[in-house]
């Protein structure tokens, strides 16, 4: 990651289920608090499978008493971090980052639309009492597909009234993006995250809006894609060699932890370096990066191997070596 | 000297005059914060953190192209808000990539900055500084950048003229100072030294200004607005003509006016003016003033400027060594006493000493 990471410890003072899948995890630091400003993360280390490693979640709600809280959404098809953070207990220790923004919210503008989908709700939620808090026009569009599947909704109901609006695609209702953004000022910024499905339509639909790009605001969470994850191949042919990717592994781990040299940044599907060239699949590339564009993913012809996935059997890519 | 960051980000600022900020970029480092200013096609002032988000090239060694600002690196594009809206060899943008906007106001001819928390910036939070606008009091002052002190020693001096008879012996020093007793007086925003000497000699310059002879009652009316403003109320009139029950026809009265940022823990921006309400239409005493003031190193203010950065100079040689207050430093103590208060607000408020950035 292009951010230094100060770990410092913290202990984990309380949990509460959310939902079936959901939980928050309130985490005080020791040491100095620092205020997390609507929008940001912070990097906890988790143990998977013996094996140091990463995750980011964002910060839920102000903190204004200096514990942190996250919602962590449990998915048994992934590698592990989930399931290690869903073992912790009150008492237990985790190492922790201070908060770092990359999906800020910029106060003073005249109307802000907001869309959450499933999980995604965690930063929108947080942006949502900063907006309440501070006067702004604004409205909130929280996408589930069951009613079960809501996080912090009486929340938000509480303190967002008619402001909230749910649509739950068990009952059929479904967030007809373009009609929302034609409501919102002209000079209105329009905050989302979801899987990635819901952010490719939001981003279409702004463009076809011919509102400029900037004040579409997003953030990934680089592991949802068109079609569910699974197991597939990777060949290159350069190297004489065959890699098999788990259900719940990248490409780029699987690249890694097979010594394939790999360059990356951002892990997360936004910065394009850890792109390689396809050369042929057997199956369907799942996009899931916010890399490349919709036109770029059309052609096939790279793909992010930090996120993006095949859906069939194999594929075949060329890497850098030489 | 109490230790730690001894400046408040929750405060607005002077970073330049505001016909300093044209249609091209413009440098300035704010309490640690290196920013960039521009004006923008509408007339507004933009302000961005003045480092680029991919390898942190000062973006002021860009160009400005419309309202968005040119990386001089790779050419990445910032518009006003801070958000890249153009990165090179890509179709796309990354979401991430933004750079600090800092919330802006031009009034009073300054432009101000707010380098801490932007929801908290509150404009109803500017410091008085109306003398500065050019209508019934007029002047033209100046800006001494990157003045080698802690501003707060800018304050100390302003806060107490008694320094007047020793430093500025000659033009406004005058034993007077010395022999009249002042008041001190403060609310919670604000400190005021109030000084009246009556029935005195007037001291050179201001018997040149009120340009009448006989003897006067002198006042010095010096208000910190804290952080970092502080405004003089100061002139004579003829002895007995009332001006201390509050009529001054029979004088000239003049204001000094000092708007200090915080560059480093050791350095500020001071932005200076003298301004009046006698005279106000002749140009000439306005150049006069302005060269009484600072005159390549014979003004008044080039003289305190010889003294502050000197005193700097002293404190970081003995950087334990404490300060020993006399009687006079009343205003200054309340001033810093202020400026204390601030800070433990800031450190208070959610137990943060700042947003993550």
């Amino acid at each position: 990651m292009a951010e230094i990471i100060e770990w410092r410890d913290g202990m984990v003072r309380a949990t509460r289920d959310l939902t079936s899948a959901i939980r928050l995890i309130e985490i005080e630091p020791s040491g100095g608090f620092v205020a997390a400003s609507p929008g940001s993360h912070i990097n906890v280390s988790v143990m998977i499978r013996g094996r140091p490693d990463v995750r980011s979640y964002s910060v839920v709600g102000p903190c204004a008493d200096g514990v942190y809280r996250i919602a962590v959404k449990l998915l048994t098809s992934t590698r592990g971090g989930s399931a290690y953070m869903w073992s912790l207990r009150p008492g237990g220790r985790i190492g922790l980052s201070a908060p770092a923004n990359h999906f800020n919210l910029a106060l003073g503008r005249p109307e802000y639309l907001l869309l959450a989908g499933g999980i995604g709700v965690t930063p929108i939620f947080t942006h949502a009492l900063a907006l309440a808090e501070a006067n702004a026009r604004f409205r909130l569009l929280y996408a589930c597909r069951s009613r079960d599947d809501l996080a912090l909704a009486d929340e938000l109901a509480e303190r967002l009234g008619d402001r909230l609006e749910l649509f739950l695609s068990e009952e059929g209702r479904r967030v007809d993006i373009a009609a929302e953004i034609a409501r919102l000022d002209g000079q209105g910024e329009f905050y989302v995250c979801g899987p990635i499905g819901m952010l490719e339509a939001a981003k279409r639909c702004w463009r076809e809006s011919g509102r400029p790009a900037d004040r579409l605001r997003f953030e990934t969470f680089g592991n949802s894609g068109a079609y569910p994850s699974g197991p597939f191949v990777i060949k290159i042919p350069r190297l004489g060699r065959e890699i098999a990717v788990a259900a719940n592994q990248s490409m780029l781990e699987a690249l890694e932890d097979t010594n394939v040299g790999m360059i990356f940044d951002c892990r997360r599907g936004e910065c394009g370096l850890c792109a390689l060239t396809i050369l042929a699949v057997d199956g369907v590339v799942d996009h899931r990066d916010v890399f490349f564009s919709d036109a770029e993913k059309a052609q096939n012809l790279k793909l992010c191997t930090c996120v993006s996935r095949v859906y069939g059997k194999s594929i075949t890519v060329d890497t850098a070596d030489r | 000297m109490a230790s730690g960051r001894p400046f408040p980000l929750n405060a607005w600022y002077p970073a330049a005059w505001g016909h300093e900020i044209e249609r091209a970029l413009a440098a300035r480092t704010i309490c640690g914060h290196d920013i960039v200013l521009y004006r923008r096609a509408d007339g507004a002032v933009a302000a961005l953190e003045d480092a680029c988000w991919h390898r942190l090239l000062p973006l002021s060694m860009g160009r400005l192209v419309g309202d968005q600002v040119v990386c001089g690196y790779h050419g990445l594009v910032f518009n006003s808000a801070g958000r890249c809206t153009h990165m090179p060899a890509q179709k796309t943008i990354n979401p991430s990539a933004c750079v600090r906007s800092y919330p802006v106001v031009e009034r009073h001819r300054l432009i101000w900055v707010w380098p801490g928390d932007p929801a908290l910036a509150d404009p109803a939070a500017m410091p008085d500084f109306h003398w500065n606008d050019g209508q019934a009091w007029k002047g033209e002052g100046g800006t001494f950048y990157s003045l080698k002190c802690d501003y707060r020693l800018v304050v100390d001096n302003l806060m107490d003229l008694t320094h007047e008879t020793y430093v500025h012996a000659g033009s406004i020093g005058d034993d007077a100072i010395l022999d009249t007793p002042f008041e001190v007086t403060h609310t919670d925003r604000a400190a005021t030294m109030t000084r009246w000497m009556i029935d005195i000699d007037p001291p050179p310059f201001w018997a040149r200004q009120l340009g009448r002879p006989g003897r006067v009652d002198r006042w010095q009316i010096v208000t910190f607005q804290a952080p970092a403003v502080v405004v003089g109320d100061v002139g004579v009139a003829l002895t007995g003509s009332g001006a201390p029950e509050g009529d001054r026809s029979q004088g000239v009265n003049g204001a000094f006016l000092a708007a200090l940022a915080p560059e480093t823990e050791t350095s500020c921006h001071y932005f200076w003016n003298f301004v009046r309400t006698f005279r106000t239409d002749d140009e000439q005493l306005t150049r006069d003033l302005q060269r009484a003031h600072v005159n390549d190193g014979k003004g008044v203010y080039d003289q305190d400027h010889v003294v502050l950065e000197a005193q700097q100079r002293a404190i970081d040689r003995n950087p334990r060594s404490p300060f020993y207050n006399l009687n006079i430093d009343a205003g200054a103590l309340w001033a810093r006493r202020l400026i204390d208060a601030m800070l433990a607000r800031e450190q208070r408020s959610a137990g943060a000493p700042q947003a993550a950035e």
